[in-house]
């Protein structure tokens, strides 16, 4: 079976075909939130928040007896909701700082959640198996019915970001400005709030309560690796939520026991980790290049500059000098740099060995020394240098 | 039975006893969500050992969980170094990552381990007491206990030995610096400790009441005192009485052991949000009343001291022209003056209001030194 043939099997399985649609509409709901939620430092607050749905999940199963999944999400979305404002309120009235107010809402919900799970299963009823899986999420178990749940949560949370695009934006950049500027900004934070629990409501069915915080943080941090334009960073935190939710699926179905949920999460983490090692400009990689590119470059400059000052002592700049002199001056790697001034034709090499300027190179490092020495004119400073040099040897 | 009960309640209580020990000083140095981080990741290091030894009773399980452990501190503090995401959010990288990797490793080879993802979340606590230590056939008993009891021995000597560097550390990472200590030497051996326990607590208690352990007593002891000591001993106490309780709520209700631990440390830290008589809610609220009228009161004497025997006295100093002179609402004017009188600052003269000495002396020092 050849990769298409898999692919085609792939999209026409039922099963695969639903799961992968839950998992894609609850990949682009909240990478798109989450970049709001990383822009305002809030990424733990997900976390919180994920786990503090569990004790609602549970408690709208025990008041409805309902596995429907409307309902059940419906009580996630409270308990999240109070969790969200148990932190505030711990973080505005105490003096206990936002790490530990999540952690206590985080460990407490979580636990009380446990709490009525074991209560659950001890009901006589046979219809409450399968609570449990809220848990680590069980995109398996997907019926069309919750992909039609997840749909109408993603649309709901989508457009209001349209809706609310220049307000939400303000209020991440610099929410003072957007209170002088008279924008209702509690009324949007609460707002922005609200659409964060809506993202983990999309995502309760395919990654669960507990792994549903590095949904919210791990598409919107790659995101934030390519581009500095948030318009920019929406889509891309969209779409790589969209692609860690398909792999997830795909991959998990090729597997024999690959479990879903943590497979989403170790694709959208892949995505993360290599966007901070090989995004343009940000990337670590991408950084590295640049800074020994850099150090070549004054490498380079720096033999260049010692050619001309030793020129300048023998009265004749395009003098040549033995490359062991160059590599006492500039110490090792001088020949790197050599072949990079010769590729250049900024230097010469003549068969016995010696290096001199050409008349390019001397033009270049006139240049230079112009550039980097505005106020001192170049051969007064050269010949500092070179005295400096002669009486070191 | 009773021997069992007392057992399952020792090794919670020896748990939730060394968490807050360290666990004090995660909230007061602001990291205490790493410790949800590496009781997340811990999983993977028992995962790795196992599939490594293939013993479940190997004690490296809990070398290697206490490496992944460090492994997370270091993974997030490499991320940090980078730049390129803030702190919150490099937590947030590292440990779903890593767990997710642990959940996956152990669906992969369930068949041969009986560790399951319900049993990690929620600890073997029900079943400490049948896991025995023995030594020469002599029943020493549950080995969790001992476990705990080593680790609740190590915080106690780090905490003795290391007192004052730690808080100085936690309190003014600067001046410790400028001092000569190394406030980011004391930080890692802390989080080194604080891994360490949390592979104990991990194991004898469950991630969920690891990390309730972890934070929630001592954030409420944070609340009720000010001195350090007197927070750490309350946080241990705290976090052994909701592990007590807790037990106890679980056996009645006949429900999750760990999870009612957690929830009822969660109420002890409801109770002294609402409670606490110098940070709690209604403590606060009532100080705010009592200054409302303390202000008032001293707004009153000073504007009297300021018309005292001049000629506008006769209006500025009426009783009903309080609301017009300091724009208060009539009824508030009123209940101002009542108090005023009852507390013996004025005095009612025909409709006048008149300081007594008491009430000259207050609006004397208020001038001088302000309404505080």
């Amino acid at each position: 079976m050849g990769p298409l043939d898999l692919l085609v099997f792939l999209f026409s399985d039922h099963t695969v075909r639903t799961v992968g649609a839950g998992a894609v509409l609850m990949g682009v709901t909240s990478g798109v939130l989450g970049v709001y939620a990383l822009l305002r430092r809030q990424s733990l607050l997900g976390d919180a928040m994920s786990h503090a749905a569990l004790p609602g999940l549970a408690l709208a199963f025990l008041l409805t007896r309902s596995k429907e999944s409307a309902f059940l999400l419906f009580g996630a979305a409270l308990a999240a909701w109070v969790g969200a404002l148990g932190v505030i309120a711990v973080t505005g009235y105490t003096r206990l700082k936002p790490d530990a107010a999540l952690g206590i809402i985080l460990s407490v919900f979580f636990g009380f959640g446990l709490v009525l799970l074991t209560v659950i299963q001890r009901l006589p009823t046979a219809a409450q198996a399968g609570l449990d899986k809220f848990l680590f999420g069980q995109a398996a178990t997907l019926l069309q019915r919750d992909v039609g749940v997840i749909g109408a949560i993603a649309v709901l949370a989508l457009g209001a970001v349209v809706l609310g695009w220049k307000e939400f934006k303000l209020l991440s950049f610099d929410p003072a400005f957007a209170a002088v500027q008279g924008f209702p900004v509690r009324l949007l934070d609460v707002v922005l709030t609200s659409l964060v629990v809506l993202a983990i409501v999309a995502g309760l069915q395919t990654v669960g309560v507990v792994l549903m915080s590095a949904m919210l943080i791990a598409p919107a941090a790659a995101a934030r690796q390519w581009t500095d334009r948030l318009s920019t960073m929406v889509l891309l935190a969209a779409v790589f939520g969209a692609a860690a939710g398909i792999g997830g699926v795909v991959l998990s179905s090729l597997g024999d026991s690959l479990p879903t949920g943590p497979t989403i999460v170790v694709c959208a983490s892949l995505l993360v980790y290599g966007s901070l090692l090989f995004a343009p400009h940000r990337g670590l990689v991408w950084q590295r290049l640049v800074a020994a590119r850099r150090q070549r470059t004054v490498q380079a400059l720096r033999v260049l500059a010692q050619l001309y000052w030793l020129g300048a002592q023998h009265g004749d700049p395009f003098y040549p000098h033995p490359v062991r002199a160059l590599r006492a001056l500039v110490g090792p790697g001088v020949e790197g740099s050599l072949q990079e001034l010769a590729a250049r034709n900024w230097v010469r090499r003549l068969p016995d060995g010696r290096v001199g300027l050409t008349e390019e190179g001397l033009a270049a490092v006139r240049d230079f020394l112009r550039q980097a020495e505005p106020e001192a004119p170049a051969p007064a400073s050269s010949e500092a240098k070179a005295q400096g040099g002669e009486a070191g040897q | 039975m009773i021997g069992l009960q007392l057992e399952i309640q020792l090794v919670a209580v020896l748990a939730a006893a060394a968490c807050a020990l360290s666990g004090t000083f995660l909230v007061l140095r602001r990291v205490a969500m790493i410790s949800d981080a590496i009781s997340h990741t811990v999983l993977l290091g028992v995962v790795v050992m196992f599939l490594i030894t293939r013993d479940l009773h190997s004690p490296l399980l809990v070398v290697g969980a206490a490496l992944t452990g460090l492994a997370t501190v270091g993974l997030v503090s490499l991320i940090l170094r980078t730049g390129l995401v803030r702190e919150d959010a490099a937590i947030g990288l590292v440990f779903p990552l890593l767990f997710s990797i642990g959940v996956i490793l152990i669906s992969g080879f369930a068949e041969y381990v009986h560790i399951d993802v319900d049993m990690v979340l929620l600890g073997e606590l029900a079943f400490a007491p049948f896991d025995r230590l023995e030594v020469n056939g002599l029943d020493l008993g549950p080995r969790r206990a001992w476990l705990m009891g080593v680790i609740l021995v190590l915080n106690l000597v780090f905490l003795l030995a290391l007192y004052k560097e730690l808080k100085l550390t936690a309190f003014d990472p600067g001046l410790a610096a400028v001092l000569g200590f190394s406030p980011a030497l004391v930080h890692t051996l802390h989080l080194g400790v604080v891994s360490v326990t949390a592979v104990g607590a991990f194991d004898a208690v469950g991630v969920v009441l690891a990390v309730a352990l972890f934070i929630v007593p001592p954030a409420t002891a944070l609340l009720l005192s000010d001195r350090l000591p007197v927070v750490i001993a309350l946080a241990a106490a705290i976090g052994a009485a909701a592990a007590v309780g807790g037990y106890w709520v679980a056996h009645t209700f006949d429900t999750s052991i760990a999870g009612s631990m957690a929830s009822l440390g969660g109420v002890f830290f409801g109770l002294a949000f609402l409670g606490s008589p110098t940070q709690g809610l209604v403590a606060r609220a009532l100080r705010h009343r009592r200054q409302r009228w303390e202000f008032a009161l001293r707004l009153l004497v000073m504007h009297l001291l300021t018309h005292e025997g001049t000629a506008a006295e006769a209006h500025e100093a009426a009783a009903e022209q309080l609301p017009a002179h300091l724009r208060w609402e009539p009824r508030f004017a009123a209940t101002v003056a009542r108090l005023a009188e009852q507390a013996g600052l004025v005095e009612r003269r025909n409709g006048l209001l008149v300081l007594t000495p008491r009430g000259r002396e207050l609006a004397r020092e208020v001038m001088l030194y302000g309404t505080g």
